[in-house]
């Protein structure tokens, strides 16, 4: 695979890609990600033209590479945004951030009678609507929306 | 032996339609024979994170039936909970010297958590506002007892169709039976749309109304629920509406006559007293029933039928 030509900022020798972000939510995704504490170089983009999006962000993070929890926390603020692994500056692997259908931990479930804002019980999501995020707790079955969403510390 | 043995009953939607249908029949089998010692070397346990004595003497009334011995509290005062204890730690506490856990808790989703740390199975009594499948359980029972089959009825549901959770839950097991509903409500308290999915999914039909009266002809069933002042922001609008879902026997003259009218109680005046008295009221035979029903499912959950 080489898509090298995409990168507009510099490139790295490892690390992550995050493209295709919404503008709006590149902020977002650096503060989900706890990024603003990262002790290596971070990229950050935005507002550049994109023949997708029309203006995109995109952030680069020297030797990072995503757990799976985290690449869903990304789709969850930016939804379809690509994530680019390289190493060695070769492009290792390239997908979509796919919200999954299940989601454990790092949400907090938007119900305040919710046991699991009562007592210390890791959270569980169903996804039920990816398009408009729209997620159901296992525990109170109450849903949490894009609007109501907020993450674990 | 049940294939309920050993399960959690939590959400209605835990139990599939064979399971309603075997719990009502073991139920029925009580009612006939309330008294069978068969649980004789079991432990259960009530816990009752908030006080609610209907439900609580329901349960406790069918588990002294069967003989098992009851250990439990009615409201936290007192407890280790009321010192600090967690959910999670009274569980696993209870579990280790009970066969069945009986539990009411104000939080949402408790239930489930509970039933997940228990390594015994756990009847929900009711998590806050979110599900209290024994009493749908109990309505189902009173459904069928009065029009000898769940099949294909005409289903009123009166009131506050939005908060009540007994209604949502009734919509729900009754779409497995090809019913066809009929909600009457005023408009700030219509029935949520995520419930109304659940019948457009199971390929039903549902009709809505304001007025009460609109409903009486055709109804089967009429199931009252009680429309709460507090729910109203605005109190004139309240003052407008409340008549709209009250049950006086005069309204009963152009009724079917299987027709039954439920009600989960207490009543406050929805159901005018004058209904009481005639062939159409089942609410107190229905809370009757509770305790058949609750009998069936821990005698099945438990392995003794
Ligand atoms: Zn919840």
């Amino acid at each position: 695979m080489e898509t090298k030509k995409e990168l507009v900022v510099s490139a790295i020798q490892d690390g992550t890609v995050i493209d295709h972000i919404p503008t709006e939510a590149v902020y977002q995704v650096i503060r989900i990600l706890g990024l603003e504490k990262y002790k290596d170089e971070v990229l950050i983009g935005n507002y550049l033209a994109s023949n997708k999006l029309g203006r995109k962000g995109i952030i680069k993070i020297k030797n990072k590479h995503f757990t799976k929890d985290e690449v869903s926390k990304i789709a969850l603020v930016a939804p379809f945004a690509s994530i680019i692994n390289i190493e060695n500056y070769i492009v290792t692997d390239k997908f979509q951030a796919e919200i999954p259908d299940s989601i454990e931990n790092f949400i907090r479930c938007a119900n305040p009678k919710c046991i699991t804002n009562a007592e210390v019980v890791p959270t569980k999501f169903y996804v039920v609507d990816k398009e408009n995020l729209k997620l159901k707790c296992h525990y109170c079955e109450k849903f949490t929306t894009k609007e109501t969403l907020r993450f674990t510390e | 032996m049940s294939t309920l043995k050993g399960r959690n009953l939590i959400s209605i939607t835990d139990f599939n339609k064979a399971e309603y249908l075997e719990v009502l029949d073991i139920a029925e089998g009580f009612e006939k024979n309330p008294k069978q010692k068969i649980l004789s070397d079991k432990v259960v346990a009530t816990l009752f994170f908030e006080p609610s004595t209907r439900t609580r003497l329901s349960f406790e009334s069918a588990a002294n039936q069967l003989g098992a011995r009851i250990i439990g509290f009615s409201d936290p005062g007192g407890t280790s909970v009321q010192k600090g204890e967690s959910l999670h730690d009274t569980i696993v506490m209870v579990s280790s010297y009970s066969d069945l856990i009986v539990m009411r808790n104000p939080k949402e989703g408790s239930s489930r958590y509970a039933s997940e740390v228990s390594s015994v199975p756990v009847i929900n009594a009711g998590d806050g506002a979110n599900q209290h499948p024994t009493q749908c359980m109990l309505d189902l029972y009173s459904i069928r007892k009065t029009q000898g089959t769940l099949e294909n009825l005409q289903i009123a549901c009166v009131g506050d169709l939005k908060y009540g959770r007994t209604v949502h839950s009734l919509v729900q097991a009754m779409c497995n039976f090809n019913a066809t509903f009929h909600l009457v409500s005023p408009q700030e308290l219509k029935l949520p749309s995520s419930v109304k999915m659940s019948i457009k999914n199971a390929g039903l039909k549902y009709y809505q109304y304001t007025d009460i009266k609109d409903i009486v002809p055709t109804a089967d069933i009429i199931y009252m629920t009680r429309v709460q002042r507090e729910r109203f922001p605005d109190q004139m609008e309240y003052e407008r509406v409340k008549d709209s879902c009250i049950l006086t026997a005069d309204m009963l003259k152009g009724c079917k006559p299987n027709m039954r009218v439920l009600h989960p109680l207490p009543r406050v005046n929805e159901i005018t007293t004058d209904v009481d008295k005639t062939t159409h009221a089942y609410y107190f035979q229905q809370a009757q029933n509770g305790v058949y029903v609750r009998q069936a499912l821990m005698a099945a959950i438990l392995g003794a039928k």
